[in-house]
């Protein structure tokens, strides 16, 4: 197996992993716990999918000149999305985390089965 | 074995079946696809910037950063927001901790300003280095951290913070529209001279729409901490 | 195959074993911490996959800052929960 396909399985089994722990756990924190788990898969999933065997970052220095940078460097693409995706993802994780601590000030609980209200 | 933790079991098993067609099916590919070509010849002559990944965020898909440091602006107005019930009055310990010892106060006091300098350095340094405004922002809130975990009655200016998030922001917007005036579209760097290659003054107006990414970046994680910390037991 | 596909199978084994803990544990304390450790060898990843940028924001704000903010609040819970 190459370099690229090692962290893709990785990725796929984290995402699997973690919406496993999402869907099955009661506790509201464990449930957050599991989703930080699967954002981390999607995250090295995309970065995996940018992996060229055998090239070195995208930073063009004197180890990468300017004019073999097209076949010296891997993709830069998803690694910008990932980026990004990761500043969002704890901005996600406060906002759900934020939530929880309400519900639990609302009522003294933490456990997803004690809040009925919506359910049918 | 229930039907309440089959369900999910099966749902995953489907997934799990797509993935698995997904990473049979996936072959890395040998050279880069056109576009990634094109950012990889293009990013030099263009913005003049070392560092690929900072080009492509800053400029070429500066935009999609605006709207992205517009969604971090949101989560942390709504985690004020929604802890904004419970928060503490005026003077009181909000996480009611009691004051740390003489180490953690006098470490802090010694490397906060390290912390904080360093950070400067990643974002200033995005342009050439791996790093930037989004990573050197959560630096620059860690150092904010320590604050908070040495003395926890301590409380930050949220006016202030706000004042640093959205000059900043204004002011990244304002140098998108100039590029829109001077240089070849909204948020071009080219309003700036390019500069020698590789030196801190370089790449036209990265390293400063960095500085304010990392400014805004860390003022909203900022804003995250303290409204937590701010909030109050409930009776 | 080679030293950094051998370095990158340990790794995926180890994160692998990270997250499990994570799912397993009946303390939630270890697994937020567990979580953090499956972010922390993801950002090694992120080097062996030359992605250094990505490997910098996982390990400042993945496995530094979202577990502080879990501490935080379970913190707050544990404390309030007690009274």
């Amino acid at each position: 197996m190459m370099l690229s396909q090692i962290a893709m399985a990785l990725g796929f089994s984290l995402i699997l992993l973690g919406l496993y722990g999402a869907l099955t756990n009661r506790d509201i924190i464990r449930m957050i716990v599991s989703f930080t788990i699967a954002s981390t898969g999607v995250n090295v999933v995309l970065v995996s999918v940018g992996y060229l065997p055998g090239r070195s970052a995208p930073i063009l220095d004197e180890a990468v000149p300017v004019a073999e940078a097209a076949t010296r460097i891997t993709d830069p693409v998803p690694q910008a999305l990932v980026l990004t995706a990761i500043v969002i993802g704890l901005g996600v994780t406060a906002l759900m985390l934020a939530y929880a601590y309400r519900l639990f000030r609302a009522r003294g609980s933490l456990d997803i089965s004690d809040f009925t209200e919506l359910k049918w | 074995m229930t039907t309440r933790s089959f369900i999910p079991l099966v749902l995953l098993a489907l997934l799990g079946t797509v993935f698995f067609a997904l990473f049979v099916g996936f072959t890395p590919d040998e050279t880069l696809n056109r576009t990634a070509s094109y950012y990889a010849t293009q990013t030099v002559p263009e913005t003049g910037a070392q560092n690929v990944v900072t080009a492509i965020i800053v400029t070429y898909r500066g935009l999609d950063t605006l709207g992205e440091v517009t969604v971090l602006f949101l989560t942390a107005a709504i985690v004020g927001l929604v802890l904004a019930q419970s928060k503490a009055p005026k003077g009181r310990s909000g996480s009611g901790f009691l004051p740390s010892g003489e180490l953690l106060t006098t470490g802090t006091r010694m490397l906060v300003p390290v912390i904080l300098l360093f950070g400067a350095y990643v974002f200033a340094n995005g342009h050439l280095t791996p790093g930037g405004g989004f990573q050197g922002g959560a630096i620059v809130a860690s150092g904010l951290l320590l604050m908070l975990l040495a003395d926890p009655a301590e409380r930050f200016s949220h006016r202030l913070i706000s004042r640093i998030e959205s000059s900043a922001g204004l002011i990244y917007v304002i140098l998108g529209l100039l590029g829109m005036i001077f240089a070849g579209g909204f948020l071009d760097n080219r309003i700036l001279p390019l500069g020698w290659f590789g030196s801190v003054f370089s790449a036209g107006a990265i390293p400063l729409i960095y500085i304010l990414i990392g400014l805004k970046v860390g003022a909203e994680f900022s804003s995250i901490l303290t409204s937590l910390e701010d909030t109050e037991d409930a009776q | 195959m080679t030293a950094l596909t051998l370095v990158a199978a340990v790794l995926a084994v180890a994160t692998l074993g990270a997250a499990l803990m994570a799912l397993t544990t009946r303390s939630t304390a270890i697994a937020v911490l567990s979580a953090g450790l499956v972010s922390l060898f993801a950002s090694v990843l992120f080097l062996l996959l030359a992605a250094p940028d990505v490997a910098m924001t996982e390990a400042a704000i993945g496995s530094g800052l979202t577990t502080f903010l879990f501490f935080f609040v379970l913190g707050r819970i544990r404390r309030e929960g007690s009274k």
